[in-house]
């Protein structure tokens, strides 16, 4: 390894880092100003790619040069932009008072959109787009050749660092954005309209992130994944640099290219793990990033999920018995079809309970709990495959392999709170899926682990379906006695207020530690009984739709009692089993529901439920 | 004939969440004076204020500012209609230089008032004016209450809402306040001053009210407040 070949890895991870500052300035400048985090933001650095990917070659047709290619390049960010404002304008407006999760939620909502949109605008090809006039040969660079286009890379993100810089010190809209990314009550409190504000941070934000995609277009096609690949990036650089900081975005990007340069030599496939470590390592050194600020603790936002802290009454335990009886009698009633859906449902409620759990009673808005689904579900086939282990063995290694997984990275995640907690839970799941998908000897790669069966005794329909059902029952009431422990109390108290708790003497972290390994391995469990009636696993168990699923269900089932994680699995499982096979458009009809649900309800359903009641009571005001 | 009030509150209620902290309370601020709102600490002064800008969830009977209802109104429109807040706690924008902390403050004055301009800010309080290229955050308590009432000026209000101006201040600094209120006095600015420093308030209003528990209990001119033993006994002192 000579040096030359030392110094044209490291310009090539300094033009990934500035691709990766101008995609993560845009997410950071948006956060800080209206505490959102635009899960879409990815989306719009598709959009960008795509919009780029069509016009410039357009343009080039008009007149062939660099200024075209240029033009293009402008153009394609501006019309981003726009779509940007579009957005705040009808969706984020409405819902900067309701609580993150509901945030995250109605922007991925935005992704489920676009991906349609993308899909009918565009086709299901990639596109490749041109190259651009003047950089098409490479440089040489000591011997080595070296992409031009990748010099003007390298050379943009510090640009766009500088524009940034004067934008924001020299403008009088720069100077109210960074004072409302501090206290936006008091810019408003001063006279400043902040929705004007918002809608041109929005412009900014959406624009930087259409500039990235376009950016991208000579490098590599634009592609209808690009979304999701991006965003969970763009999250570890923002969550590294600090939320909010230009400076601190800068910083991570480098950092992170580098590391995805090099690291490349040491772990050629997983490079994602390297950054999850660097990500780890921050934050336990800086809980709030490299150049971020601490956040106030967020008791109330979690709390609008909470958990009522009384135990069953005789009539909820009427309806959980009858609701037992029916599943015990459903196979009377149904043919194997049926059957089949039923075992679906119990898994993904007791998937979606297990997040409940977490969510409700510890206060942890997990969006990657699908990472521990996944883990129990691969950790039970590689049993299987690779060791021969039978079912009946390998069934109890699925929660004890998410149990494990939960253990290792809820050490991390319990250091931080809100959304920088939202954001790590999600880098993790990435990191899991980018393993499964990429460790082809051992997982399968894409295509997963096939033939995966339950034991001969276990592999009907009927006595599947009566085997996840005990094992769900078992899980469910073993859950809830938690919650009503003391453990549960007292997870529930730091949840409302972390201060006080802390200040009475509970070791907060541990707990939820604790809560964190307890939902993983009901996940995991979950994954497990998946894996066995599917006969097969393969990534897309772990990645972010199927987190996302999980808390569309809590959203959809109500949040306050047992059976709503349940209720949410029947409805959403058999809207997607019934809706999937007519339109082509169910990504768009989902993502719609979710943002329907999300405006109905900005505060939860919880809230509208006591909106309700106050009104009812006559103290509506 | 007397012209009428600049701010006129009457049955106003105040919430946070559930729980209610201001019972009917009714106040005016005549143009150009100078009043105090006094109670001790938890009395309800800061929700009041804040309940008049919009800052807080609220009801009220009346609530009208130069002869308009600010009621319902989110505090960006109040405070564009002349009504300028200066809050306990400051508040101040610690990334940002004093003079661009004064920028975010800045709006047009009304047709023919005099605007204020940083330089004539940084005559009232001087030392602002030596920092005026410095970050906020480097700044002592007393520099920033003098940012945060320079910062409203910058509004060009017709009315301050005053909110603790000389707690926790040293003598000399409280001086320095005293002075700001008169200026703002001088140039017709109305001052609806919160306080518990009995001695501060007499030297700079004109008229005083009292509130407790969310309830206003006494209303009269400071004179009299600063005579009368048994009301400050009632109400004010510790
Ligand atoms: N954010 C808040 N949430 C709940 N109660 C509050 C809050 N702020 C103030 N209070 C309560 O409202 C009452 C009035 O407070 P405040 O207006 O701040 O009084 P003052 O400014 O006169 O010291 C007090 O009892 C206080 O405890
Ligand atoms: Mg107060």
């Amino acid at each position: 390894m000579d040096l030359s070949f030392l110094v044209v890895q490291f310009l090539s991870g300094l033009a990934s880092a500035s691709s990766l500052f101008i995609i993560s300035s845009g997410l950071t400048i948006v956060f800080g100003v209206t505490r959102i985090v635009n899960f879409a933001h990815g989306s719009l650095y598709m959009l960008g790619a795509y919009f780029a990917a069509t016009l410039i070659p357009r343009l080039l047709d008009l007149s062939y040069g660099a200024p075209s290619f240029w033009a293009g390049v402008i153009l394609s960010a501006l019309a981003v932009g726009v779509l940007g404002v579009v957005m705040e304008v009808l969706l984020l407006r409405r819902i900067y008072r309701a609580p993150e999760l509901f945030q995250l939620l109605a922007t991925f909502g935005v992704v489920l959109v676009v991906q349609d949109v993308v899909l009918q605008a565009f086709g299901p090809q990639d596109i490749l787009g041109p190259r651009a006039p003047g950089l098409r040969a490479p440089v040489e660079i000591m011997g080595r050749r070296f992409p031009s286009y990748e010099l003007v890379l390298i050379a943009a993100g510090p640009v766009v660092l500088g524009l940034l810089w004067l934008l924001l010190h020299k403008t009088r809209f720069g100077v109210l954005v960074r004072a409302a990314t501090q206290d936006r009550e008091m810019v408003g409190a001063l006279g400043v309209n902040q929705a004007l504000l918002f809608t041109g941070t929005l412009f900014l934000g959406a624009f930087l992130a259409g500039l990235g995609g376009a950016l991208q277009i000579p490098k590599a096609p634009a592609t209808a994944r690009m979304d999701l690949d991006i965003i969970a990036e763009t999250f570890v650089v923002t969550v590294i640099g600090g939320m909010g900081s230009i400076p601190g975005a800068f910083l991570a990007s480098l950092l992170i290219g580098q590391l995805q340069a090099f690291g490349i030599l040491i772990f050629p496939k997983i490079t994602l793990v390297l950054v999850f470590l660097l990500m780890a390592l921050v934050l336990v050194v800086r809980p709030y990033g490299l150049l971020g600020r601490p956040e106030a603790p967020a008791g109330a936002h979690a709390a609008a999920f909470g958990t009522p802290l009384r135990p069953w009454s005789s009539t909820e335990k009427g309806i959980a018995l009858v609701v037992l009886a029916a599943l015990l009698a459903l196979p009377l009633l149904g043919d194997v079809y049926l059957i089949k859906v039923a075992t679906e449902i119990l898994i993904f409620g007791l998937f979606a309970f297990s997040l409940h759990f977490l969510i409700g009673t510890g206060g942890l808005v997990s969006f990657g709990h699908a990472a521990y689904f996944g883990l129990g579900a691969y950790g039970a086939a590689l049993a299987l495959k690779h060791f021969g282990v039978p079912m009946e063995l390998a069934l109890p290694l699925a929660p004890i392999a998410a149990a494990l997984g939960a253990t290792l990275f809820g050490f991390f995640i319990v250091r931080l709170s809100g959304i920088y907690l939202a954001m790590l839970t999600l880098a993790a799941a990435q990191i899991l899926y980018a393993v499964a998908f990429q460790w082809v000897e051992v997982t399968g790669g894409d295509n997963g682990l096939v033939g995966v069966w339950p034991a001969p005794w276990a592999s009907t329909r009927l006595v599947y379906y009566y085997f996840t059902l005990a094992f769900a029952a078992a899980a469910v009431l073993g859950l809830r006695h938690v919650i009503y422990a003391p453990f549960g109390y007292t997870l529930r108290a730091a949840r409302d207020s972390e201060l006080r708790a802390d200040a009475v003497g509970i070791d907060v972290r541990r707990h939820r530690w604790l809560a964190f390994i307890l939902a993983g391995a009901v996940a995991g469990l979950a994954g497990g009984l998946y894996v066995f009636l599917k006969g097969s696993i393969d990534p897309s168990a772990l990645s972010i739709p199927v987190s996302v699923d999980a808390l569309t269900m809590l959203l959809l089932g109500g949040l306050q009692t047992v059976m709503g994680p349940l209720v949410g699995a029947a409805v959403l499982h058999s809207l997607k089993d019934q809706i999937m096979p007519l339109t082509e458009l169910w990504r768009m009809m989902l993502g719609l529901s979710i943002i329907a649900m999300v405006l109905l309800f900005p505060k939860g359903l919880v809230g509208a439920f006591e909106a309700a009641r106050e009104r009812f009571a006559g103290g509506g005001r | 004939m007397t012209e009428r009030p600049i701010l006129e509150v009457e049955g106003l209620a105040a919430f946070y969440g559930q729980a209610q902290v201001l019972f009917d309370v009714a106040l005016v601020l005549r143009r150009g004076e100078v009043t105090a709102l006094m109670g001790r600490n938890g009395a309800g002064k800061t929700t009041t204020l804040k309940a008049i800008m919009g800052l807080v969830s609220a009801r009220a009977r009346k609530l009208e500012f130069a002869g308009h209802s600010i009621a319902g109104l989110t505090s960006f429109r109040i405070a564009r209609r002349g009504l300028g807040f200066v809050p306990e706690d400051r508040r101040i924008f610690t990334d940002l230089t004093v003079f661009e902390n004064l920028e975010v403050g800045r709006r047009p004055a009304p047709g023919g008032a005099e605007p204020w301009t940083p330089e004539r800010l940084f005559a009232i309080f001087p030392n602002l004016a030596e920092m005026r290229g410095r970050r906020a955050s480097e700044m002592s308590g007393g520099e920033q209450q003098m940012l945060t009432i320079a910062r409203t000026l910058m509004g060009n209000p017709k009315a301050v809402l005053l909110d603790e101006p000389s707690e926790g201040l040293a003598p000399v600094i409280v001086e320095l306040m005293a002075r700001a209120v008169n200026a703002m006095k001088a140039q017709g600015v109305a001052v609806l001053l919160c306080e518990q420093n009995l001695a501060f308030a007499s030297g700079v209003s004109d008229r005083a009210y009292i509130v407790d528990r969310g309830h206003i209990r006494h209303e009269g001119s400071i004179a009299a407040l600063s005579a009368d033993e048994a009301l400050r006994d009632a109400y004010l002192s510790v």
